[in-house]
């Protein structure tokens, strides 16, 4: 690290814990809003920094890369995806790339539990009818929703997230839990949860999760085949990433009635349009992707991040850094 | 021997009425409404039982009206506001409700709640709706408020207070504490300690109204109550309304005096859709579905049915009301 102090660009208002790590010892720009910097004002800011701190909405790619400079010594990136970054130019420049796993796993986790009981359980749907005058007096059968109890989880995807879920799931009284991926994992005693192919989960499950990450193979996984598998009182629950299921093919298995509702906080694309059809359907829920978002993730993220860049500059190793 | 004569104020799930049409002559309200006071007052003459759910009143009126041939009362829930049942047992009348198996539902609608309203999923979805996720595709705004670390007050440790608790054990609640009455031996389960209620809103993240309603406690969350609570503090009611004051509740959460609410149920219901309650944002309404799963209702529906045959026959009742 020279004399001067390394100067690093900042793409969005964050929360302050990784300012506070960074601001003794660099000199920090910062686009200092909520909403996504603009790409020719990164490609303008970046020009000459040392280190670079974004968010998943940054796209850093090789035009980016070049417009920093040979000086840019590393990235940090406030998120677990890194989809976002072209991390063959990162590697071909030697230019490490820190993210932020582990902390947001609570916080996720809880998301999905939510997310799982607002849809089972039509609140979103109920909480409308109290504003539009759906709503008489008590009455024995209306608005019911499927309960946990005595139910078939399977979690698509055991890892640190799924396994944070199948947790919060055990004590409603979950008969059995399922898992599907590439192979067992021990974390399943746990809970019991039985490993089996993905055709079988589908077809045995009353509540099905995508938990897993995205990668080439398993792009639109959901599609039109996995939910003429699955139970026709079946939830679907996807809070990982948008591009596991085919919306398209998902839409008709609502309103088909193929499977019962679906809960997503991730779509394609992200926002998704107003005028989705998704939308229209009262046994749909969709949330703006806010599964990391408690204060206390979004710090943690924040500070991680910081820490991931400051640890670079100082010739340490980064404490989470993508292999 | 004809069948005993019933009159049914509303339909119950098959579950219940199959059994009550094959051992009783029935006289029901079959319309897709609440019953009138005029109806239940000329439904119940000269009747033997009454199967019945709140807001049906069953006071002294009814049972004069309805006459010595009156033996048996059923309601299908676990309230009792509705029922006189100091002149039912004067009577000899045998009364019964449903506690235990709606149990689970009802906690899994009172998790579902508050997790609705800390991870502010009202918001989200309209953010979602209306667009105001192109403007902030992060959702750093949506950050909202996590179980993770927390302490949670449980005001009324009854069954359905423990199944809430055990329920959100697992999302990292780092205390819970109770008020009541008296120290419930159950507590143990989930290592809540039993605190005075002032101490209980002084210290909670989560203050989660389970107590049953009797004519102390009316209004017992007043301006007072939210006084003492954090501001922070999120405050879920899925007992009965009368249990809230209203008015300080909409202060206090239009000054910030307590973050945010959620009420499963609400004085009167249905909630009239121009209460000032309906315009806040870190207010969550849901129209009373505390107990609304196929499987809860069902339960509920045969219990019933079986409290109004058992009292019919002279036999025990499988779930007489507490004496």
């Amino acid at each position: 690290m020279s004399n001067r102090r390394p100067k690093v660009y900042v793409t969005r208002r964050v929360p302050p814990d990784g300012l506070e790590i960074l601001r003794p010892h660099c000199e920090i720009t910062q686009w200092d809003s909520e909403k996504p910097v603009p790409r020719a004002e990164l490609i303008r800011q970046i020009a000459g920094k040392d280190a670079l701190f974004c968010l998943l909405t940054d796209k850093i790619d090789g035009e980016v890369l070049n417009a920093a400079g040979p000086q840019l010594k590393c990235i940090g990136t406030m998120s677990v995806g890194y989809d976002h970054i072209d991390m063959t130019e990162c590697r071909e420049r030697n230019i490490p790339v820190g993210f932020t796993p582990d902390v947001l796993t609570n916080a996720t986790a809880e998301l999905t539990v939510g997310l799982l009981l607002a849809t089972s359980r039509r609140l979103i749907e109920a909480s409308q009818s109290v504003r539009e005058g759906g709503w008489g007096t008590w009455d024995p059968c209306w608005m019911l929703g499927h309960g946990l109890d005595g139910s078939t989880v399977g979690v698509v995807g055991l890892g640190r997230i799924g396994m944070a879920v199948a947790r919060r799931l055990a004590p409603f009284g979950v008969k059995r839990f399922l898992y599907s991926g590439h192979s067992p994992k021990n974390e399943a005693n746990e809970i019991g949860a039985e490993f089996v192919d993905f055709d079988d989960l589908l077809s045995n499950s009353d509540f099905v999760l995508g938990c897993c990450a995205l990668t080439k193979e398993n792009q639109g996984l959901f599609d039109k085949d996995a939910f003429s598998k699955m139970k026709s009182n079946a939830i679907f629950v996807n809070t990982s990433r948008g591009g596991l299921v085919n919306q398209t093919d998902l839409y008709q298995a609502l309103v088909n009635h193929q499977i019962a509702a679906a809960g997503l906080d991730v779509t394609s694309p992200e926002p998704l349009p107003t005028d989705s059809p998704l939308l229209t359907l009262k046994n749909c829920v969709i949330l703006p992707h806010i599964g990391s978002a408690t204060e206390m993730a979004r710090g943690a993220m924040s500070a991680l991040t910081g820490r991931n860049i400051l640890s670079f500059l100082r010739g340490e190793e980064m404490p989470c850094r993508i292999k | 021997m004809s069948k005993p004569f019933v009159f049914v104020s509303r339909v119950p799930p098959p579950r219940g009425m199959e059994l009550i049409e094959e051992f009783c002559t029935v006289k029901a309200m079959r319309d897709d409404r609440f019953i009138t006071r005029q109806e239940m007052l000329e439904g119940v003459v000269g009747v033997e039982g009454i199967l019945c759910h709140p807001p049906d009143k069953v006071d002294k009126e009814v049972l004069d009206i309805a006459g010595k041939s009156l033996k048996s009362v059923s309601t299908m829930s676990v309230g009792l506001e509705h029922i006189d049942l100091t002149e039912c047992k004067a009577r000899g009348i045998s009364v019964g409700y449903t506690p235990g198996v709606l149990t689970d539902a009802t906690a899994e609608t009172t998790v579902s709640l508050l997790l609705a309203t800390s991870r502010r999923l009202k918001e989200a979805f309209s953010a979602v709706v209306d667009g105001g996720w192109g403007t902030w595709e992060n959702g750093l705004y949506l950050c909202g408020k996590t179980l993770l670390e927390s302490t949670v007050g449980i005001v009324g440790l009854g069954r359905i207070g423990l199944a809430v608790a055990k329920r959100l054990q697992p999302f990292g609640v780092q205390k819970f504490l109770y008020s009541g009455n008296t120290k419930k031996e159950w507590a143990s389960e989930i290592n809540a300690e039993f605190v005075s209620f002032e101490r209980l809103l002084g210290e909670s993240d989560f203050v989660i109204a389970c107590c049953s309603m009797n004519k102390d406690n009316m209004g017992l969350f007043n301006k007072s109550a939210f006084s003492k609570m954090k501001n922070n503090a999120i405050f879920i009611n899925t007992s009965r309304g009368v249990l809230v004051n209203q008015e300080d509740l909409y202060d206090a959460l239009k000054l910030g005096t307590i973050l945010a609410a959620g009420l499963d149920v609400t004085s009167p219901e249905p909630l009239p859709r121009e209460h000032p309650l309906h315009t806040l944002k870190n207010c969550v309404i849901t129209p009373h579905i505390g107990s609304a799963t196929v499987y809860a209702r069902n339960a509920m529906a045969e219990l019933a049915a079986k409290n109004l045959i058992a009292g019919l026959k002279g036999k025990r009742l499988p779930s007489p009301v507490p004496q």
